[in-house]
């Protein structure tokens, strides 16, 4: 016994098919939450519009995967790891969705942002970007190559997110404190940090799933971890 | 004090509330906890070995079988699961040139020791088999009082009767034809018959290889909602090559392979992260 790959080649071929669907997917959201910053940034209406239409197809390929998992469950009844996988890809293709409308929403911004003069660059807001885009980036390689010490890396990631957040947050209200005109521009950054704090949540969420695929070991929610400054409860 | 400790067979006196920390508890049909305590182990097997001829079929099983619950037999065809499940009662023995050593205790007492008397030691541990086999040529009523008869149990046969085919879930299905031939019955129907007919004895421990396997799936659903019945009474040991029905059934799930007892566990681990990278393998599908 002990070969890596099912017996039957349909069901290993269905597996291997889910995993590549979430990864597509898990690349567009990546792209788009990327996009999404330097439009903001750069100023590029273009770029943010494609961005925003780009998410249609994000949430159709989420259907898809719900389908191709609802679909294994009832007619493969899997089991053990082959089940952990299953339905963690059912958990974390809801994350990724709410990644691509994160994206839409810094997107959005962008487009706000366009019509008004420019801002005093925002240099923390490009690291946060890059930052959060490489958790989800880092998530779905310990997706793909079952790893959990790298799950675990993004989990512990999440922090230093969440502190470079603050730092923006409190240079912005700074910023609004000095001139009160440019307030509805800083709040429009503000708002684009929040959605790119939001997204490395969801990172998070796809490598405690991770974890738990790998593992069977659930490490959601300990005691220890939350607390600083209310992050955005993960969404169901 | 539940209803099912008042009704349990009277000669198993250690079915009295025993803590025993270490035993599992097993699931309820609908899936919580017991508030009963929890018992001692029904069943207790220690290094196990099995041959036939020179065939070592099992090797150095150790098991424990907690009172009232459902232990399930799993693994590929000529892994050992029937032949551990056959050593139970001994009729493993009754195959020329098979032998088993080991120990096997059931409610403490050691089922291979001498002094058993293998007929009686049936009479405690019965056994439903893959096929029905209800006798042909007896009605349904005399095929559950067959083995009262034929262990000399005296009494009011048609009460036993009565009794036991409704704890089969047969009862409503026959009871204006008992003296109908047994034949007459459907393949489920026959087996709930001979379910009832090893129930009629008052046995402990019920032994069940494939129950299920050549029934359609109404049939199967009936034994197995059956099987959650029964096991408020009785302690059940099932072979099964149907692994969600392992699932359904049962509270602990043994994988065999080659002989060996590779992973005993609470079902629920077994099928959704086993230790085992063989179990891992065989409950995925992965046979190579």
């Amino acid at each position: 016994m002990a070969p890596e790959t099912h017996t039957d080649k349909v069901y290993e071929a269905e597996l291997a098919q889910l995993r590549d669907r979430l990864l597509e997917m898990g690349g567009k959201v990546e792209s788009a939450i990327a996009s999404s910053v330097r439009a903001l940034t750069e100023r590029d209406t273009a770029l943010a519009e494609k961005v925003i239409a780009s998410d249609r197809e994000v949430n159709r390929t989420e259907v898809e995967i719900d389908d191709m998992c609802r679909r294994l469950l009832a007619l493969r009844q899997p089991a053990a790891s082959d089940l952990r996988f299953i339905t963690t890809a059912l958990k974390i293709v809801t994350d990724l969705e709410r990644m691509g409308d994160l994206a839409v929403n810094v997107a959005e911004r962008a487009l706000d942002l366009a019509q008004s003069p420019p801002s005093k660059p925002f240099h923390d807001l490009t690291e946060l970007a890059d930052l959060s885009g490489s958790q989800l980036e880092k998530a779905l390689d310990a997706f793909v190559e079952r790893d959990v010490k790298k799950a675990e890396e993004v989990i512990a990631g999440d922090d230093m997110l969440d502190a470079l957040y603050h730092r923006l947050f409190n240079n912005l209200l700074a910023y609004m404190m000095e001139d009160s005109r440019v307030i509805r521009r800083a709040t429009s950054i503000m708002f684009a940090a929040k959605q790119l704090e939001r997204f490395g949540d969801h990172a998070t969420n796809v490598a405690e799933m991770v974890v738990y695929m790998v593992r069977g070991t659930d490490v959601r929610h300990p005691g220890s971890r939350g607390g600083e400054g209310a992050p955005a409860a993960p969404k169901a | 004090m539940n209803a099912a400790q008042e009704i349990a067979p009277v000669n198993s006196p250690l079915r009295r509330s025993v803590h025993v920390a270490e035993t599992p508890a097993p699931r309820s049909p609908d899936g919580s906890l017991p508030a009963a305590p929890l018992e001692l182990p029904k069943l207790k097997v220690e290094k196990l070995n099995a041959w036939y001829g020179s065939n070592h079929a099992l090797h150095d099983v150790s098991l424990t079988v907690p009172a009232r619950s459902v232990t399930a037999a799993i693994g590929p065809s000529g892994c050992g699961k029937s032949t551990f499940l056959r050593c139970l009662n001994r009729m493993h023995e009754l195959i020329p040139g098979a032998r088993a050593e080991g120990t096997l205790l059931i409610d403490g007492k050691n089922l291979l020791g001498r002094d058993v008397d293998p007929v009686e030691l049936r009479r405690r541990v019965g056994m439903v088999f893959q096929r029905p086999n209800p006798f042909p040529t007896m009605s349904i009523r005399d095929n559950v009082a067959a083995g009262l008869k034929l262990n000399g149990i005296p009494g009011n046969h048609a009460e036993v009767v009565e009794r036991t085919l409704r704890q089969a879930a047969l009862w409503e299905e026959v009871k204006d034809r008992l003296d109908a031939s047994a034949l007459s019955l459907s393949g489920g129907q026959q087996q709930r018959l001979c379910i009832a007919r090893a129930l009629a004895v008052q046995p402990e421990v019920l032994l069940m290889d494939e129950p299920a396997s050549a029934l359609d799936p109404i049939a199967t659903a009936k034994i197995e909602d059956l099987i959650h019945e029964l096991k408020e009474r009785y302690t059940i040991v099932i072979v099964t090559h149907n692994m969600q029905q392992a699932g359904r059934v049962s509270d602990q799930t043994a994988f065999f392979y080659m002989g060996d007892l590779v992973e005993v566990g609470p079902t629920e681990k077994i099928f959704t992260n086993p230790s085992e990278k063989r179990t891992e393998d065989y409950v995925t599908g992965k046979f190579g």
